[in-house]
């Protein structure tokens, strides 16, 4: 068995198996988690939609803030927005996708897909950049930061790497590429790129709560 | 007969002197040699004389062997392989039998140390070898006594360079390539199910001109023709690359033409020459044709997954048993740690 076919086989079918095994696992403990009994008088019954509304507001910056943290708002929208259109709008990613779940949606041209790919590695090396030389970043980051930020980079990388060729022939280089997404999948649910899921559930928890007592969401 | 030189023997067959320069030249721009080395090519080729080969055919399709007899015109490779003294080939041969082998035996005490040895089809060495034979004497037996008196070895095919279709799994025969067989002779892999005759003649030229074999890759093959992927020089790529791909044999996409990849094209994987050099004296090749590159010159093509199935998607067998059992398994490992915090928890507070 060569690389690209250990990679497309055995590699990815127990990295999926992780991946799954270790989402249900993290999402499961938090959801049946004891919660303490709030006796107060809610201020609102429903709070469905205070969970959903800071779902969505806390994507947002808040004015206060928006000026001194700009450029860590900008690298974090390009870098987000760009490992989405990387990851669900390039064309072969869309049917590794589809391969798996039967589902299939319209993508982007490749060219461009490129391009998005190029910016989005840019903005992660300038986001590595700015967690090591600045002061307080530095201080609060620890062994998961600087890993997760490598294992989300290297598929970045390598695919840009097998797209150009360079380095080596495109079946090592693609070969690569599927081991580096291996390894983020199976780091994904044990480490803070967790977040990409868990904040659905802590942003809708304080909204919920913060409808309950009728504070702004 | 073999006292002639090539260029005698294909002037007699009405090839020109103009026709067999164009050959050398077009054969060194194939090999990708400087402009130079066409006189190299002409002056040696012409001077030549008559070179043995002898053609052994194993556990193969006759395939490959179609595919270079198979031109709809006597093109001028057809012509050098009848100037080729071809003095064994089971199937192009008239002799049969004792006389075929006799024939062959013959041969290689004739230019012994000095023919080339061209083989198609694999090896099988389950049963002591027998799953093949050929006049009672097993293929592996064959291979070993011919080749230890050969200049060079062309495995022609991918089942002489790799195993191939009888190597596929679960290789009932224990099918092996020539090399896995044969450690101490020169060997030129020319793989493909079949390949492209243009290639083995390019070879075959390279060898008597130079003396030696081409440049080869990692895998053994010449890199001239191996050297780029089928994806990189396929005239479908800028569909590519503009995200334009036809999503089944039928639609739109098909008939203008676009990007296979969607439907399992192997081309980005696969090393071929096929998309420059074609087939039918450069009429098409598969992709041209409509149907997307299935891999066949690269090692284990058939047990690569489905040929319709893209490459970005992952080749596993029963994936839902797997990643259902390990969701089931997460959930369960998830349900116990909540429980045991809830038990922990109602602990802390009844201390309290």
């Amino acid at each position: 068995m060569d690389l690209i076919d250990f990679a497309r086989g055995p590699a990815l079918q127990w990295s999926l198996a992780l991946f799954i095994f270790g989402i249900a696992w993290r999402l499961i403990g938090v959801l049946l988690l004891h919660r303490k009994v709030d006796h107060s008088l809610p201020r609102h019954q429903d709070t469905t939609m205070g969970g959903v509304r800071l779902i969505f507001s806390r994507m947002w910056p808040k004015p206060e803030f928006r000026q001194s943290n700009a450029v860590h708002y900008a690298l974090s929208y390009t870098f987000h927005i760009g490992l989405f259109i990387v990851i669900f709008l390039f064309r072969p990613h869309m049917l590794f996708i589809r391969d798996l779940t039967g589902l299939s949606w319209p993508t982007l041209p490749s060219g461009f897909v490129y391009v998005i790919g190029a910016m989005t590695l840019a903005t992660l090396v300038a986001m590595l950049v700015r967690r090591m030389s600045h002061p307080v970043l530095k201080m609060i980051s620890n062994f998961d930061d600087y890993f997760s930020w490598a294992v989300t980079a290297l598929p970045v990388a390598t695919g840009l790497l097998a797209v150009s060729h360079l380095g080596a022939r495109y079946e090592t280089l693609l070969a690569l590429h599927i081991l580096s997404v291996c390894l983020l999948l199976v780091w994904f649910p044990f480490g803070k790129l967790m977040h990409a899921t868990l904040f659905v559930i802590s942003r809708g928890t304080t909204g919920a709560l913060f409808e309950r007592k009728g504070a702004s969401t | 007969m073999r006292d002639k030189t090539v260029l005698e023997l294909l002037q007699a067959r009405g090839v020109s002197r103009r026709g067999f320069l164009k050959f050398c030249a077009t054969t060194a721009s194939l090999l990708a040699l400087p402009p130079s080395a066409a006189a190299a090519i002409a002056e040696t080729l012409g001077k030549t004389r008559r070179p043995s080969v002898i053609w052994l055919s194993f556990q193969e399709c006759t395939g490959c062997t179609e595919s270079l007899t198979r031109a709809h015109l006597p093109t001028i490779e057809s012509l050098i392989f009848d100037a080729i003294s071809l003095d064994y080939h089971h199937t192009l041969q008239a002799a049969s039998g004792s006389a075929a082998e006799a024939a062959r035996e013959e041969a290689m005490k004739a230019a012994w140390g000095q023919y080339v040895l061209v083989v198609d089809g694999s090896i099988p060495l389950g049963e002591q070898g027998y799953y093949s034979a050929i006049a009672g004497v097993s293929n592996l037996e064959m291979l070993k006594e011919t080749a230890a008196g050969a200049a060079a070895i062309i495995n022609m095919g991918t089942c002489a360079a790799y195993g191939g279709i009888p190597q596929a799994n679960p290789n009932p025969t224990g099918a092996v390539p020539v090399s896995a067989i044969i450690k101490d002779k020169p060997i030129v892999n020319v793989p493909g199910c079949p390949p492209i005759p243009v290639v083995m003649t390019s070879v075959v030229a390279h060898y008597l001109t130079f003396g030696a074999v081409p440049e080869l890759d990692h895998l053994g093959r010449p890199k001239s023709f191996y050297g780029d992927t089928i994806h990189d020089r396929c005239y479908r790529r800028p569909f590519y690359d503009q995200g334009k791909f036809a999503t089944s044999f039928d639609d739109e996409g098909a008939r203008n033409g676009w990007c296979l990849y969607q439907l399992g094209c192997k081309g980005p994987t696969t090393y071929n020459a096929c998309a420059t050099v074609k087939w039918n004296d450069g009429t098409s090749f598969p992709i041209q044709s409509g149907h997307g590159c299935i891999g066949c010159s690269e090692p284990n093509f058939w047990d690569k997954g489905s040929f319709y199935q893209p490459l970005s998607a992952g080749i596993w067998g029963d994936r839902q048993a797997t990643l259902g059992t390990a969701a089931v398994a997460g959930a369960a490992v998830g349900a116990v740690a909540a429980a045991s915090t809830r038990i922990r928890q109602q602990h802390a507070s009844e201390e309290k």
